[in-house]
């Protein structure tokens, strides 16, 4: 009797409606909506628009996506790799510090950096200012000048999205067994050899799992590449919905996004399974690590650096600068309030699903409820403005339905769902229910069911176990995982943008309307606040991975 | 709207909202610094209190369409005629009857069936920089895809309204065919990717990356206002030139408003409508973004009057609203970005 909650009967006997499963199904089937409602475009009547744009800009469109794709991932395997590879294999003063401070360009979103670069390099500011006095060569300049292009936008992005690659290629070089490697020395192999023959090998897998996460930021991102005037899917999109008024146009071009994000869901998956078969060795390398000293260590120590000191502390000296002595500060605390209880209760929300999710697959766990939990991890995968265009098309068809329901009874027609924050959060939930899952997952796969059954034997009921045994072991974990939400909130830009109510503004859209506006200065502090939360959960990430 | 008033007002909002004192609710496109002052003198001269949501003009629209006849919209200000003409296709406005309003506001500058009207006017003609262009050789629109022009040319993307309106009338004028021709004109005279506001083009021959720019007259006069250094700068080495002075004048645009399908205030809309073409608050309206007033009585400012007198081109704005989709395919087919 004590053991209930696993018995064969629950396992197998699928799908007997409960709460906890019933919410899976809820949460799912919020996840499925956008979706499928982007994808039913796909098999609509086609719109003029999408056939002019079939016509001019979609080939266009998809290239960029591809071209910028292409770029960062060699941007983030150039930046990540070395700087991993350093960490891992050598010994320098300085080491520690630089293997955490690695991470910190994680808590930029890549607009953000756009704007801020964007506003030093421009002209009149102070860098060419001061290549014009020195009579630096124009072919040196003109790069600066053009920093407004695709190339400028993979670098933005590569330097924000490189630390996905430095952690994974950083964890698989430190978990290869050295036997490897001494046996390649054994024979005779330069030390570059080695590193070509075996390390690099082994640990690519790993250094491509993270460059897939990178682009699938890459191809999701909509601020950088607006900003920079690179014509890409999801510019497309905003473009087609906004310019042409074209919902169903929008629509289809979402579908096209959703082919690429489909192509990188495959590969990630792939990647992520061949990862796992390489990293099950025990031995640890850290005693076969080289000690730098000297000149050497000064190189080593300058070229983990140059990530960090160009994708947070120039962007960040910048930022505060700007924030102290010379933007306006409007409405700050309003925007942060607003941000952040946004962000809070969202996030909060979103966690407290995610637990239900984690419950029910613990608890009653079957086929069924895997494919919907795979279907919740999608969620994250999809782009910020497919999300809002597959939200606001429901919903729209569901306000106007509601509206001609109540009408008779003599309620005035209201948005009962769409343009409210309703709809924001929705969108939130779609996107980030991953995030939170994942996190609450690991936290509950740490507690073993012999707890629970001990728990039972002991007379506790089952709310007892919960309230006893697993909140305080879940609590660091719940506490990540609200954490990491809430930041990824505040960062999100796209589906914020669309479905907003108008007269609310967060950090992030006022950052994006004043760089709009052309006033990157003033776009500063809402900046500043962003990336000083978003730090937060990176020293959190960096404490969790431990001291290596 | 803070995020609590927000969710509170979600649920009592609905309820309370009516059975107010006289009040006028305002959907507005430009920014809060541009028309809040505006705003404050009309409640200080009529006792009318006015809510004011401000957003941008594709997201505002979306909004009023979506809120049908539940919108607290009463009046929706916005730029480009373009943008005016998208509400009236969306069949969010009414018809705004005022003597005052039609008889103060040029007949070009309001559409045929009063459904939107117009409350300042620009122009968008051609910067050049002093030392590199011999102005003897600008003259028109037309002329800027002349071969000595390639390489020279900055000019913003397509996605912005304006350059969509600039064509909008270049079809009106020349048809669809001719037009798409100068596009491709232009695209191939460009000195670089589309990038930026107008204000970065006029920068950008400052910086000696093109030798021309197209913007809207407003953006050259905020920088002639400029107490920085860096922009006086660009005043000081680029000139605004005006374009086909000898044919059918320059392109102008307006800022404008229309009045909500289901105002509930239709009456204080009309007041406010009125009192925004009055005399006073066309000169300061005009003034304070160095725009030019629709009504011709109204004093023109000391920085808009540097830039000289003009002739406009007399085309019902409304053309520019019709032609709007067509434009934008144009420049897509012919390559600008």
């Amino acid at each position: 009797m004590a053991v209930t909650t696993l018995t064969k009967s629950d396992r197998l006997g699928g799908f007997r409606p409960n709460g906890l499963l019933l919410s899976t199904l809820g949460a799912a089937l919020c996840v499925a909506l956008p979706l499928c409602v982007v994808l039913s475009f796909i098999l609509t009547t086609q719109s003029d628009v999408w056939a002019h744009l079939v016509d001019t800009l979609l080939l266009r469109y998809a290239t960029n996506t591809v071209a910028l794709s292409a770029l960062v991932a060699v941007g983030v395997v150039a930046l990540g790799v070395p700087a991993a590879w350093m960490i891992a294999f050598y010994r320098f003063p300085g080491r520690t510090v630089l293997s955490w401070l690695l991470l910190l360009p994680m808590a930029y979103p890549a607009y953000i950096l756009a704007y801020t670069y964007t506003g030093v390099l421009e002209y009149a500011g102070p860098v060419l200012t001061w290549m014009r006095a020195i009579d630096a060569p124009a072919w040196l300049m003109a790069p600066i000048l053009n920093i407004r292009s695709l190339p400028g936008a993979a670098l933005m992005l590569s330097l924000v999205l490189y630390p996905y690659v430095y952690l994974l290629a950083r964890a698989a070089f430190l978990e290869q067994s050295a036997n490897l490697m001494e046996a390649g020395y054994t024979l005779g192999q330069t030390r570059f050899a080695v590193l070509r023959r075996i390390v690099i090998p082994m640990a690519r897998p790993a250094i491509a799992a993270g460059a897939l996460l990178a682009i699938m930021e890459t191809v999701a991102d909509f601020g950088t590449v607006q900003f920079f005037g690179v014509q890409t899917l999801t510019t497309g999109i905003m473009r087609t919905y906004y310019g042409f008024g074209d919902t169903a146009g929008a629509a289809q071009l979402s579908s096209v996004l959703l082919g690429f994000v489909a192509v990188l869901v495959i590969l990630e998956r792939y990647s992520r399974h061949r990862v796992r078969y390489y990293s099950d060795q025990t031995r640890r390398l850290n005693q076969a690590a080289q000690h730098l000293t000297g000149t050497r260590a000064l190189t080593v120590q300058l070229l983990c650096a140059i990530p960090v000191i160009f994708g947070f502390f120039i962007p960040t000296v910048l930022l505060v600068n700007w924030t102290v002595f010379e933007a306006q500060l409007q409405s700050l605390w309003l925007l942060a309030w607003n941000s952040f209880a946004l962000a809070g209760v969202s996030s909060v929300l979103i966690v407290g699903v995610a637990l239900l999710v984690a419950y029910a697959n613990r608890l009653f766990p079957s086929r069924q409820l895997s494919h919907m939990t795979t279907l919740i991890g999608l969620g994250y995968a999809l782009p910020g403005v497919v999300v809002a265009i597959g939200v606001l098309i429901p919903f729209g068809s569901m306000d106007a339905w509601i509206s001609a329901q109540l009408a008779p009874l003599g309620v005035e027609p209201t948005l009962w769902l769409s343009g409210s924050l309703f709809a924001v959060m929705f969108a939130y939930l779609v996107r980030f229910l991953a995030v939170a899952n994942g996190n609450v997952v690991s936290g509950l796969s740490r507690i073993r069911p012999s707890l629970d059954h001990s728990g039972r034997l002991l007379g506790l009921s089952q709310g007892a176990v919960l309230s006893q045994i697993h909140v305080p072991l879940m609590r660091s974990s719940v506490l990540t995982a609200i954490l990491v939400c809430f930041v990824d909130i505040l960062k999100e830009l796209p589906a914020t943008l669309i479905l907003r109510p108008f007269d609310f503004n967060t950090l992030a859209v006022r950052a994006y309307e004043l760089a709009g506006q052309e006033r990157l200065i003033d776009a500063a502090p809402a900046s500043l606040c962003i990336v000083l939360v978003g730090l937060l959960p990176v020293i959190l990430l960096n404490r969790s991975i431990g001291k290596l | 709207m803070t995020f609590t008033r927000y969710l509170t007002g979600a649920l009592v909002g609905a309820l309370s909202m009516s059975a107010m004192a006289a009040e006028v609710n305002v959907y507005s496109a430009r920014q809060d610094a541009l028309i809040v002052p505006l705003l404050e003198q009309f409640e200080a001269e009529t006792g009318i209190e006015v809510n004011l949501i401000t957003g941008k003009a594709g997201g505002l629209l979306s909004r009023m369409q979506s809120e049908g006849a539940a919108s607290p919209a009463d009046v929706l200000i916005t730029v480009d005629a373009g943008n005016l003409h998208r509400a009236k296709e969306a069949g969010v406005v009414q018809t705004i009857q005022s003597d005052v309003l039609q008889s103060r506001i040029p007949e070009t500058l309001r559409d045929p069936e009063m459904q939107w009207v117009g409350l300042t006017k620009r122009a968008r003609t051609v910067f050049y920089a002093e030392d590199r262009v011999d102005p003897a050789n600008l003259s028109t629109y037309e002329n800027l895809v002349d071969d000595q022009w390639k390489g020279r040319i900055c000019i913003r993307s397509s996605s912005n309204v304006y350059n969509q309106s600039l064509v909008a009338s270049l079809i009106e004028v020349h048809g669809e065919e001719a037009t798409e021709e100068w596009a491709r004109g232009m695209v191939a005279n460009m000195a670089r990717k589309p990038t930026g506001g107008d204000t970065d083009q006029l920068r950008a021959v400052a910086a000696g990356q093109c030798d021309i720019a197209v913007s809207n007259t407003y953006y050259y006069g905020r920088l002639l206002d400029s107490d920085k250094p860096e922009d006086q700068q660009v005043v000081d080495t680029v000139k605004a030139f005006w374009v086909n002075q000898d044919d059918r004048g320059t392109h102008i645009n307006i800022s404008g408003a229309v009045i909500a399908k289901h105002a509930p205030n239709y009456d204080e809309a009309i007041q406010l409508l009125e009192f925004m073409v009055s005399d006073d608050a066309q000169a300061y309206y005009a003034e304070i973004n160095h725009e030019f007033p629709v009504v011709d009585t109204a004093t023109v400012s000391d920085t808009i009057q540097s830039l000289g007198t003009y002739k406009a081109h007399d085309l019902n704005l409304s053309i520019l609203g019709e032609n709007n989709k067509r434009a934008v395919m144009v420049m897509d087919r012919a390559g600008w970005q």
